[in-house]
C-alpha cells in the first residue's frame, strides 16, 4: 500500500492547479469575464484532460479515475465555469457503447440528478424522459440512455436552441432543462451499456463529485481564512477570536477527512470490482456531501453579512457544491443505500 | 497511488490471519469492561511473542523495522476478526526513541515493547491539564537521586504499572515550559500512592490518581536532558494524537460490526434514524482507516507531522463519538433499563475522547495558530 501520488500525478495535480489557479474564477466579477471562460475551456480541451477516459485502444480507458479525479478537485477549487465533468462521463459512457463522439457532448441526467437520463423507443427513433444536461456549457449534444426494452443503448439530444433556456443555479456550470418528448437520436453502433457498465459509471461518478466538492472546501476556506485574518472588528482581525478559529478548524478536518475518503473512492473505480468500488464511492459521498455542507455554511458564517451578498464568492461555492452534492446521489441517498446494504432491507 | 498489498504486505497479512484465527483471545471491549484490562497483559506479550508487535520499532530494541503501514494491515485484520486492538504505547516509544540517552533507550525500550514492563503516563495534574506546562510537582536533586513531590490524576493504566513517565518541574526559577524534566520512575515503592479512579462508565481500570510524597528516582532514570520535559512531552502528546499510532480504529470497527449484527438480525425493529446512526458510524469508521492510511503513506517520504497529529486526533474523536451515538441509539430504551448495558457504555467512554490526550478545544486552537495561522 502506498497511496501516494506517483510522480505523474503529482506532475498533474500541479499543473491542473497552476492552470486553475490562472484562469480560474477569484471574484463573482470574473463570472462575466467571457474572454477568461474561453480562455479556460481551451486551456482544458488543449491539456487533454476531456478524453482522460477515452478508448486507449483496447477498451480500458487512457487514464485512471484517479487522474481524474486529481482534473476535478483542482477546477473546483478555483469554481471553474468551463465543462469538465459532464463531458468526461459522456465519453466514458461512450467509450463503454464503443463509440466515438464527433462533437463536443456532455450527460444528461434524470430528475433527481442522481443517475443518467432516460428515453424510450427503438433503435431508429425516441423520445426523452424530463432529463437535464449538466456542465452543458459549449456542449452541442447530451447523451441519454435508451431503454428499448431489449438493454440499453446510447442515444443522442441535440442542444442547440435549448442553450438560451433556464441554466439552472450554479453559476460556474449550465443545467439545461430538457423537457419530455425532445427528440433523442438513437446512436449508430452502439453497443450495450451493461448493468456493470451503469455501476461503474455511478462509482466514477461519485468519485469525481467527491473530488470536485473536496477541492470546492479546500478553495471556500482558503477563501474564508484570507479574509478573516484582514477583517477587522473591536480592533482586531476576527481571525483572532477563537469562536471563529474554531468553525475554520473544524472545517480543515473535515475537509481532511474527505481527502482521504475521496482518493481512495477515484482509486476504487478502476482497481476493484464495480460493487466494491460503487461502496467505496458510496462511503465517500456521504461523507464529503455533509462535510461541503457544514463548511460552506461556516464559509457564509465567518464572513458576516457580507456572505450573505451576491457579491461574495463564497455561494458560487456553495451553489457548485450543491450540486455537485446531488449528482449521483446525495448523502442522504447514499446513506440510506448503505444501510440498505449492510443492516439488511427495512 | 495503489491501496492493494504489495507482495511483503500480502504475506504478513496472511501470515497474522492465520495466527489470529488459533490465538483470538476473544476479550471484551477495553472501553467497556475492566476484563479487558485484567488481561491485555496476555495479549500483549501473546502479540509479542508471534512477532506481531512493535512493527515499525528497531529491531534491536524487539521491533520489526517494517514500514509503518504494516500497523494498518495489523488493525485492519484485527478489526475483521473482533480480536482486541493492539495496546497502544507508540507515543512512549516515540518519546523515548527521540530523547534518550542509549543506555536509558537499551534498559527501557525492550522491557516497554515485549510487555515485559508496563508504564503510565504522568503528566496531568489537578491543577494542570490543558495548560500542562503549569504543572507543579517537583524533582528536587538529592545526591544521585531526584525526589518526587506531588499530585497526578488522570494516569491511565496507573494500578498496574512498572514505571511512570513522569514530568515534574525541576527548576522553578525560569519561565514554567522551561523548568520541567521527564523522568522514568520505579512505582513500586512506598513513597508512591496509587488510587484508581471510576470512570463515568463504571470501568475502574482505565485511570487513577497517583500521590507521590517524597519519591525517589535515580538521576541516571532522566529520560532527555533537565529542562527538555516539555518537549519530551510534546513528542509524546503529538504521537498520542494520532490514530496510527494507537491504533483505535479497530475496535470502532469492531463495534461498529456488532452494532450492524444486532440491527440486521431484525431490520424491522429499528427506525430508519437508528440505521442511519450505525451507517454514519461505520462511513466515519471507514474514513477513519483510509486518513490512516494516507497518514502513513505520507511518512514513508519521512514527513513528521507536528501539528497535523491534530487534525488526525479529531478526526478519530468524531468517529469514536458517532459509533458511540450509533451504540446508545442502537440500544435505545434498553440503554436506561438494564444496568449491564454495553452500549451505554461504549456511549459514555466515548465522550472521554474529546479529551483525553488534549481537549478538541485544544486541537482546534493548534490547528487554527499553527496550520491555518489565524492566532
Ligand atoms: C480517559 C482519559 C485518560 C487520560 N489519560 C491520561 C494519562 O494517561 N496521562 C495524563 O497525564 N493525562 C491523561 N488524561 C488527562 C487529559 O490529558 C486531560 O484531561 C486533558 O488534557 C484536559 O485537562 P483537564 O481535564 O484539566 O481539563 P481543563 O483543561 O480544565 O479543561 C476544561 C474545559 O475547558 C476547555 N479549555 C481549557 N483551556 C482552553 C483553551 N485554551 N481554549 C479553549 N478551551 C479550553 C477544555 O477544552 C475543556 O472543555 C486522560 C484523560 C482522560 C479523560
Amino acid at each position: 500500500m502506498d497511496t501516494r501520488d506517483t510522480p505523474e500525478q503529482a506532475e498533474l495535480r500541479r499543473s491542473a492547479r497552476q492552470l486553475a489557479a490562472n484562469l480560474g474564477v477569484r471574484s463573482v466579477g470574473d463570472l462575466d469575464d467571457l474572454d477568461r471562460r474561453a480562455r479556460l475551456a481551451a486551456a482544458i480541451t488543449d491539456a487533454g484532460w476531456l478524453e482522460l477516459r477515452d478508448d486507449s485502444g483496447d477498451g480500458s480507458p487512457l487514464a485512471s479515475a484517479v487522474e481524474a479525479a486529481i482534473v476535478a478537485d483542482a477546477l473546483a477549487n478555483a469554481v471553474a465555469d468551463a465543462a469538465f465533468l459532464g463531458p468526461l462521463l459522456a465519453k466514458d459512457l461512450a467509450r463503454r457503447a464503443g463509440l466515438e463522439l464527433p462533437v463536443a457532448t456532455t450527460l444528461a441526467f434524470n430528475p433527481r440528478l442522481d443517475g443518467p437520463g432516460t428515453a424510450t423507443g427503438s433503435a431508429t427513433s425516441a423520445t426523452a424522459e424530463a432529463v437535464y444536461a449538466v456542465d452543458a456549457r459549449g456542449a452541442a449534444e447530451a447523451l441519454v440512455l435508451i431503454d428499448e426494452g431489449k438493454g440499453l443503448h446510447l442515444g443522442s439530444i441535440t442542444l442547440g436552441s435549448l442553450a438560451e433556456t433556464d441554466r439552472g443555479n450554479d453559476l460556474t456550470r449550465a443545467v439545461l432543462t430538457i423537457p419530455t418528448g425532445t427528440a433523442v437520436r438513437p446512436l449508430a453502433g452502439s453497443g450495450e451499456i451493461s448493468s456493470a457498465d451503469l455501476v461503474q459509471l455511478q462509482a466514477l461518478g461519485l468519485a469525481l463529485t467527491c473530488a470536485d466538492l473536496v477541492g470546492g472546501m479546500r478553495g471556500v476556506i482558503d477563501v474564508s481564512v484570507e479574509y478573516v485574518k484582514e477583517r477587522r472588528q473591536y480592533g482586531v482581525a476576527v481571525g483572532s477570536f477563537q469562536a471563529v478559529q474554531h468553525l475554520l478548524a473544524e472545517a480543515h478536518v473535515l475537509m481532511e477527512g474527505s481527502l482521504s475518503v475521496s482518493l481512495h473512492a477515484a482509486w476504487a473505480v478502476d482497481a476493484l470490482e464495480p460493487s466494491a468500488a460503487l461502496v467505496a464511492a458510496r462511503i465517500a459521498k456521504t461523507y464529503c456531501a455533509r462535510a461541503a455542507r457544514t463548511i460552506n455554511e461556516t464559509a457564509v458564517q465567518v464572513h458576516g453579512g457580507i456572505g450573505n451578498t451576491w457579491e461574495c464568492i463564497v455561494h458560487v461555492y456553495l451553489r457548485r457544491a450543491l450540486l455537485s452534492s446531488l449528482l449521483f446521489g446525495d448523502d442522504a441517498a447514499q446513506l440510506n443505500a448503505l444501510a440498505d446494504d449492510r443492516l439488511g432491507v427495512h | 497511488m495503489d491501496y492493494r498489498d504489495s507482495h511483503e504486505e500480502r504475506a504478513f497479512r496472511a501470515r497474522f490471519r492465520a495466527w489470529l484465527a488459533e490465538n483470538n483471545p476473544g476479550l471484551p471491549a477495553s472501553s467497556t469492561d475492566d476484563a479487558y484490562w485484567q488481561r491485555q497483559a496476555e495479549w500483549h506479550t501473546a502479540l509479542y511473542r508471534a512477532g506481531f508487535f512493535g512493527l515499525s520499532w528497531p529491531k534491536r530494541y524487539g521491533g520489526h523495522e517494517l514500514p509503518t503501514v504494516f500497523d494498518v494491515i495489523l488493525d485492519e485484520e484485527v478489526a475483521r476478526a473482533s480480536a482486541p486492538p493492539r495496546p497502544s504505547l507508540g507515543y512512549l516509544v516515540q518519546g523515548l526513541t527521540r530523547h534518550a540517552n542509549d543506555i536509558i533507550k537499551d534498559r527501557f525500550l525492550p522491557g516497554l515493547i515485549s510487555g515485559q514492563e508496563r508504564w503510565c503516563q504522568g503528566f496531568s495534574e489537578p491543577d494542570a491539564g490543558s495548560d500542562l506546562a503549569a504543572l507543579r510537582t517537583t524533582a528536587i536533586l538529592d545526591g544521585d537521586e531526584y525526589v518526587i513531590d506531588g499530585h497526578k490524576i488522570w494516569t491511565s493504566y496507573s494500578d498496574v504499572a512498572d514505571w511512570c513517565f513522569l514530568l515534574a518541574r525541576t527548576d522553578a526559577t525560569v519561565a514554567k515550559h522551561k523548568g520541567l524534566t521527564a523522568f522514568a520512575v520505579p512505582m513500586n515503592q512506598a513513597a508512591i500512592e496509587q488510587r484508581p479512579l471510576k470512570m463515568i462508565n463504571g470501568i475502574t481500570t482505565e485511570f487513577g490518581q497517583v500521590m507521590f510524597d517524597g519519591a525517589r528516582v535515580p538521576a541516571a532514570n532522566m529520560l532527555g536532558d533537565p529542562g527538555e520535559g516539555w518537549r519530551v512531552a510534546m513528542t509524546i502528546v503529538s504521537h498520542e494524537r494520532e490514530p496510527g499510532e494507537l491504533g483505535y480504529q479497530a475496535r470502532y470497527a469492531k463495534t461498529v460490526k456488532e452494532l450492524e449484527k444486532k440491527v440486521a438480525a431484525a431490520p424491522e425493529s429499528f427506525r430508519n434514524d437508528v440505521r442511519e446512526s450505525v451507517a454514519w458510524a461505520y462511513v466515519q469508521t471507514e474514513m477513519l482507516r483510509l486518513h490512516v492510511c494516507r497518514r502513513l503513506s505520507e511518512r514513508l517520504d519521512g514527513v513528521d507531522h507536528g501539528p497535523g497529529g491534530s487534525i488526525d486526533k479529531l478526526l478519530m474523536t468524531w468517529t469514536e463519538q458517532s459509533v458511540g451515538a450509533a451504540a446508545v441509539a442502537v440500544a435505545g430504551s434498553s440503554a436506561i433499563t438494564d444496568s449491564e448495558n454495553v452500549e451505554l457504555k461504549t456511549y459514555l467512554y466515548s465522550r472521554a475522547q474529546s479529551v483525553m490526550g488534549g481537549t478538541s478545544q485544544i486541537q482546534k486552537n493548534i490547528i487554527a495558530g499553527r496550520i491555518l495561522g489565524m492566532a
